[in-house]
């Protein structure tokens, strides 16, 4: 814990984990404050108390069906010519992503805290279709908060989730994506918190929701530990994860933070670093406040925030979770970007090889862990979270690819 | 004594509310803008604040959002604002508060924008998504430069945070009348009352409330309990209505006018400290 926070004057508990070195905190209007810290405090209580950690447990093995598998390609492997890749199967949780670990721990705590409804922001529609299906099993209700934008290429998510009973409201200010919806989302909260739970779905925000987040994701981690030493009798050499706001990332990196394993994170380059239509806070950002923590953003001299762009709904943000920050600053982890092109490349090659095929987001991560297995020597391990399934993404492909240029 | 503090000071010696009036810098336009707070200033407004335009606000609502946006679009940056605060207070010498999202003064850099503030004769600063927890740094630059920094308090804030706000507030305590964002609204709580009194209870500092404050009938209400009324939402939305016309700081003269004028209306006195 960084010493600045013990001086803090609320009490630890509330506060406990809320900075990340200089990353982080809690910059939100007043009328945010009580909630998030009644949420702090609730969760605080949580993770303590083990019967709250016995039902969580049991909800991911029986409902999310957890453990996952841990998948060895052989092909792509063979392919690229390099290390050994293995895939964390996310893509094989119920409702095709990562999203539903979180979403499964919140629910709880939202049930525990007395709410009647859960509210959560969407960008690819995973996190959205996961806080509807929460709302379905503890029988809450739920709105979800989604970009314009969104809702169109990810028609499928929305129909899903109104077919899980929960309403989408789509939002129309600022770019339309997931920056926007977070923006309504949180200004609807100061007027609901009472009896609305506000589901967010990645490990950004402000505190409590980077360490919650992370810690609900975690079991990605844990699990995938356990199995790569089972597998290959050792960890693996690098872990590569794609980072939106980062809670897949994180999940996967943090019960590996103190081994000697490599951590990759992989931003949306969107149409090239260099021509400034991405979305990779880290790579391409600076130090910045948004929604809540003071972490990496895209942002003008100003200060104003950029629009972005990637062809993944779910990396489509300006800004990432602040643990992400520190760990890039401190060098523990290192964040590179891959491209639409290299993601739909990456997208086409798992299909073909593996017959998986991989949501968008999760494709930047398997086109960096190509370049990375590529270069690495044959018993090298590299480590890929793929954080969900592509399903949701086929009309989008089908659309992008017909645009290519020959 | 800051601007602001005898600005209250010398409106209860004469048992009148503080009328607050909000708009943002450069909406619709940055030379209308500067028009504008002058006939503001003109028309009676006790303390303007003005508003640096962010990109993406949490705690606005439409009229405010809309107007930023139009605002931005015009290339309105915290330097701009800055250079428009130093002509107003050229020519008035009403108080003047900027009110601001945090990361446009995060890049402008702490020290630098507090310098620049003081440089252009700001008397205070409310920054919307700085709680207490993390107002440490700017509060204390802020301080030196002879700023006052303004805290907002909202309906759900419980006691202890009640109290940990107003003994950092500088110039004011800002009591937000109800849940949510900005934004005009018909009617005032109806509790806005034992909120007031709750917050009355930890401080002798002014109280002025804010958000949703839309009518002169409102700011007659809020100043029967409270020091000042804040309205903002309604006058951005009168320059949104006017701003085609060739005069709309005569018609936001006029609104502002009958606002202050409700702020004289009978009230009931700040109960003596002991
Ligand atoms: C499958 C998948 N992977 C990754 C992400 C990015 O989020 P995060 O960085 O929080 O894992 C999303 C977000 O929608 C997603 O749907």
């Amino acid at each position: 814990m960084p010493a600045e926070m013990a001086s803090r004057s609320q009490g630890p508990s509330i506060l406990e984990g809320s900075h990340f070195g200089r990353f982080g905190g809690i910059f939100v209007p007043e009328t945010i404050m009580p909630p998030l810290l009644e949420v702090a405090e609730a969760y605080g209580s949580a993770r303590r108390d083990p019967e709250f950690g016995k039902r969580l447990e049991a909800l991911l093995r029986d409902y999310v069906g957890r453990p996952t598998p841990l998948y060895f390609c052989g092909r792509l492997t063979e392919h690229c010519g390099g290390a050994k890749i293995y895939l964390k199967r996310e893509d094989l949780c119920h409702t095709g992503s990562h999203k539903l670990n979180n979403a499964v721990g919140q629910a709880l705590l939202a049930q525990r805290m007395g709410r009647t409804k859960l509210m959560a922001e969407t960008g690819a529609g995973q996190h959205g279709v996961a806080a509807a299906t929460v709302a379905a099993l503890f029988d809450m209700e739920c709105d979800i908060y989604m970009g314009e934008e969104d809702v169109r290429r990810q028609a499928l998510n929305v129909y899903r989730m109104r077919l899980l009973d929960a309403q989408v409201i789509e939002v129309t200010s600022g770019s339309r994506t997931l920056k926007d919806a977070i923006n309504e989302a949180f200004r609807v909260w100061m007027a609901t918190a009472e009896t609305t739970y506000y589901l967010f779905g990645t490990a950004a925000g402000p505190h409590p929701y980077p360490t919650m987040v992370r810690d609900f994701q975690s079991v990605v981690g844990r699990e995938a530990r356990q199995q790569i030493l089972e597998q290959e009798g050792r960890l693996p050499d690098c872990l590569v994860a794609c980072v939106g706001g980062g809670s897949n990332a994180i999940g996967l990196f943090h019960p590996f933070l103190e081994d000697d394993v490599r951590m990759m994170g992989v931003e949306a380059a969107g149409r090239g670093l260099r021509t400034g239509e991405h979305a990779a806070s880290l790579t391409a950002g600076s130090e910045g406040v948004l929604h809540g923590a003071r972490t990496k953003i895209l942002q003008t001299a100003e200060g104003q925030i950029r629009t972005t762009h990637s062809v993944a709904a779910g990396l489509d943000y300006p800004g990432v979770g602040p643990e992400h920050a520190l760990l890039q600053n401190t060098g523990r982890a290192e964040y590179v970007g891959a491209t639409d092109e290299e993601a739909l490349d990456a997208f086409e090659m798992l299909n073909r090889l593996e017959g998986i095929m991989p949501a968008l987001e999760s494709a930047h991560a398997v086109a960096h862990a190509m370049r990375v297995a590529a270069e690495s020597h044959q018993e090298a391990v590299v480590l890929v979270n793929l954080s969900g399934r592509g399903d949701k993404d086929v009309g989008e492909v089908q659309r992008v690819l017909a645009e290519r240029t020959p | 004594m800051s601007r602001i503090g005898a600005c209250f000071d010398e409106l209860g010696r004469k048992e009148q509310g503080a009328l607050v009036v909000f708009t943002v810098a450069g909406h619709p336009t940055p030379a209308l803008s500067s028009e504008l707070l002058v006939a503001i200033a003109e028309a009676g407004a006790d303390i303007i604040e003005l508003g640096i335009p962010f990109s993406d606000p949490l705690a606005d609502g439409p009229a405010i959002q809309a107007a930023s946006q139009r605002a931005l679009a015009e290339h309105m940056t915290p330097a701009r604002v800055l250079e428009l605060a130093a002509g107003f207070r050229a020519a008035r010498d009403v108080p003047l508060v900027l009110m601001t999202c945090y990361n446009p003064v995060y890049q402008f850099g702490l020290e630098e924008f507090a310098e620049a503030s003081a440089g252009a004769g700001v008397d205070g600063v409310i920054v919307t998504d700085l709680p207490p927890e993390e107002a440490d740094d700017w509060a204390g630059i802020a301080r030196k430069r002879g700023i006052d920094t303004i805290f907002l308090l909202s309906p759900n804030s419980p006691a202890a945070r009640v109290k940990k706000v107003v003994d950092l507030a500088g110039g004011f305590v800002y009591c937000v009348s109800r849940l949510g964002v900005t934004g005009a609204r018909p009617e005032l709580p109806t509790d806005l009352a034992q909120l007031v009194a709750r917050i009355r209870g930890e401080t002798t500092k002014p109280i002025a409330v804010g958000f949703g404050v839309s009518r002169p009938e409102h700011v007659a209400e809020v100043c029967r309990v409270a020091d000042g009324a804040v309205v903002g939402s309604a006058v951005v939305s009168l320059i949104d209505r006017q701003a085609g016309s060739a005069g709309p700081a005569e018609a936001v003269g006029a609104f502002v006018r009958e606002l202050k004028a409700a702020t004289r209306s009978e009230r009931v006195t700040k109960p003596d400290p002991l």
